[in-house]
């Protein structure tokens, strides 16, 4: 593991006057996995949302592969970037979200070259090309012109690797990838995001499955109430966890 | 047998699975409304056939007129372009009113406010009566020097002002069914837009508009029936529409009964041609959900009456048109 892909400092947000973050600074290596744990309202979401931009910070910095999240720095100002600035800045990082967020009038296929196509310009059978060796990495080859509600819960959230990981991104974040399945179709997003941490992919997961975080992640962070409680080797964290709060967050998930 | 097997089996059926065949409820209440409604039907029928003041040999005679086919074109055309002015300033003020900055917004309102508070007939006037006020248009630099000036009245014509007073009325109106339909598709279809970097009008474009479509077409459907009979308004404005074309034809003949009785059968004819389009353009933008084809009003009663067969309305299969 080299430099770091993502590097965190002092991270705060607000959202009106409820602080969520409070000074958040982590460092994520190329080719690194970290899983966030931690109760809900502890900031995970939203810090990984910061990441891409879809949140805007209030202090700290985020940089993503050595550029600054968001802003320009001229000597001891911040500049906002543009609108085309943020969009080239989210190309590179893939996100999947809790609730899947298909486009509903898309077929599969569709929703994987919209953004290859329209953003990136690939030309259209390249990109449909591409969809399909991705339709199976993801196990569902059989079911490119299938509909989003037409399929299963499991399979809408692989799609949505999928298309994530169309636009070639260095960087993949999770927000609660399962959370919204039923049980027995956790497994097989689960087994998607394992061969993805084995290709050696950057991610950042926001997530209760503490087996997966346990067997995948190279770092697990437990947050609470907007700040980093404990960090580490999972086998550390999780077998021999030295604060209060995370042990007796752990006593209630494990 | 297997435990898997019993597993993937229904729990077994019970021993009888005689097909229920039960004496139905009586509802006389259902009968004697049936007949009631048969017998007024009866005699409306009658006396509509009967009464020679309907003059139905009159109407026949001038269904097919020149003057009446000449209004019924224009009143189709000026349906569909004030529709197509109303949709494309509906779809551009939903958008505005939706804008972070807070000028563009207090715009959008105003012309909302203006135009839906206003009765559609005075604006119609207005837009006549626009040479009165400004006899010169001129178009240049604001507060600057003029580069073009146009007569109004050369600029204005009949025309220009009643698609004028209709679209811009309509747009209003489209603006809050528009907004309703972007307001109803979910926010994390933005959010993953926006994830994959799509900037916010492509966005819009490809990923929010089409599924607020939806919610977007049933009331359009609607808002175009009304402006085919609100098209009506312009006689007032002697354009010569459908309603015009026949208020000229009874101004010298006197028979006015069956002459708004061609224009009624018209309007008719057009609203139900209207509402068979609806019914496929709304099938083709539900592709894609479950409840894609709503069934039409036909096959809805068609359905009531066979009910105690258990008969459904099929739903087609969503649609798989290419975008």
């Amino acid at each position: 593991m080299s430099e770091s892909m993502i590097k965190a400092e002092g991270v705060h947000k607000r959202f009106g006057r409820n602080e969520v973050l409070k000074g958040i600074t982590l460092d994520v290596a190329a080719g690194e996995v970290m899983c966030l744990l931690g109760p809900s309202g502890s900031g995970k979401s939203t810090f990984l949302r910061c990441i891409n931009h879809l949140e805007k910070i209030n202090a700290g910095r985020i940089w993503v592969d050595g550029s600054l999240v968001g802003y320009r720095q001229k000597g001891d100002v911040l500049h906002e970037i543009p609108e085309r600035e943020v969009a080239r800045e989210r190309e590179q990082i893939g996100m999947v979200f809790q609730r899947f967020n298909l486009f509903g009038h898309m077929t599969a296929v569709q929703n994987i070259i919209e953004a290859p196509i329209k953003v990136r310009g690939t030309k259209p059978d390249a990109a449909r090309a591409e969809a399909k060796v991705l339709m199976d990495r993801v196990g569902l080859g059989d079911r490119l012109d299938a509909y989003p509600a037409q399929l299963s819960g499991g399979q809408q959230q692989r799609v949505a690797i999928a298309r994530a990981l169309a636009m070639k991104p260095k960087l993949m974040l999770f927000d609660e990838p399962t959370s919204a399945l039923d049980p027995e179709l956790v497994g097989e997003v689960l087994d998607v995001m394992r061969g993805l941490a084995a290709d050696g992919m950057t991610m950042v997961v926001v997530t209760h499955e503490t087996g997966f975080a346990r067997e995948v992640a190279d770092t697990v962070v437990f947050m609470d109430d907007g700040v980093v409680v404990e960090s580490g080797d999972p086998v550390a964290v999780f077998e021999n966890p030295q604060h209060a709060r995370t042990q007796a967050f752990l006593s209630k998930v494990l | 047998m297997a435990d898997a097997d019993q597993l993937s089996e229904p729990a077994p059926a019970p021993a009888a699975s005689v097909e229920i065949k039960a004496v139905p409820v009586r509802r006389p209440g259902r009968l004697i409304a049936g007949v009631l409604i048969i017998v007024v039907a009866a005699a409306l029928v009658k006396s509509v056939a009967t009464n020679p003041r309907f003059g139905w040999g009159t109407v026949g005679h001038y269904l097919f007129a020149p003057t009446v086919m000449e209004g019924l074109v224009k009143t189709i055309e000026l349906t569909i372009l004030s529709m197509i002015i109303g949709i494309a300033i509906g779809v551009l003020l939903a958008v505005m009113r939706l804008s972070p900055n807070p000028i563009v917004v207090a715009a959008s309102g105003f012309y909302i406010w203006l135009f839906r508070g206003t009765p559609v007939l005075v604006q119609l006037l207005f837009w006549a009566f626009i040479a009165a006020l400004y006899p010169v248009i001129s178009l240049g630099v604001p507060f600057g020097p003029a580069v073009v000036n146009l007569d109004a009245n050369t600029l204005i014509t009949p025309f220009v002002a009643v698609l004028l007073g209709l679209g811009l009325n309509e747009g209003a109106y489209m603006s809050e069914i528009v907004r309703a339909g972007l307001l109803s598709v979910d926010e994390g279809q933005e959010e993953a837009a926006k994830a994959l970097g799509m900037r916010r009008m492509m966005t819009m474009r490809r990923v929010i508009l089409p599924q607020a479509m939806r919610v977007i077409i049933p009331p359009t459907g609607n808002e175009t029936i009304g402006m085919l009979k609100t098209t009506s308004l312009v006689s007032v404005l002697a354009y010569t529409e459908l309603l015009y074309a026949v208020q000229l034809i009874y101004a010298t003949n006197y028979k006015q009964i069956p002459l708004l009785i061609v224009a009624s059968i018209w309007y008719l004819v057009l609203t139900t041609i209207l509402s068979i389009g609806q019914y496929f353009i709304e099938r083709h933008y539900g592709r894609g959900t479950a409840r894609s084809a709503p069934p039409t009003l036909l096959a809805r009663i068609w359905q009531s009456f066979s009910t105690w067969r258990h008969t459904r309305v099929e739903v087609p299969e969503i649609s798989r048109h290419g975008q």
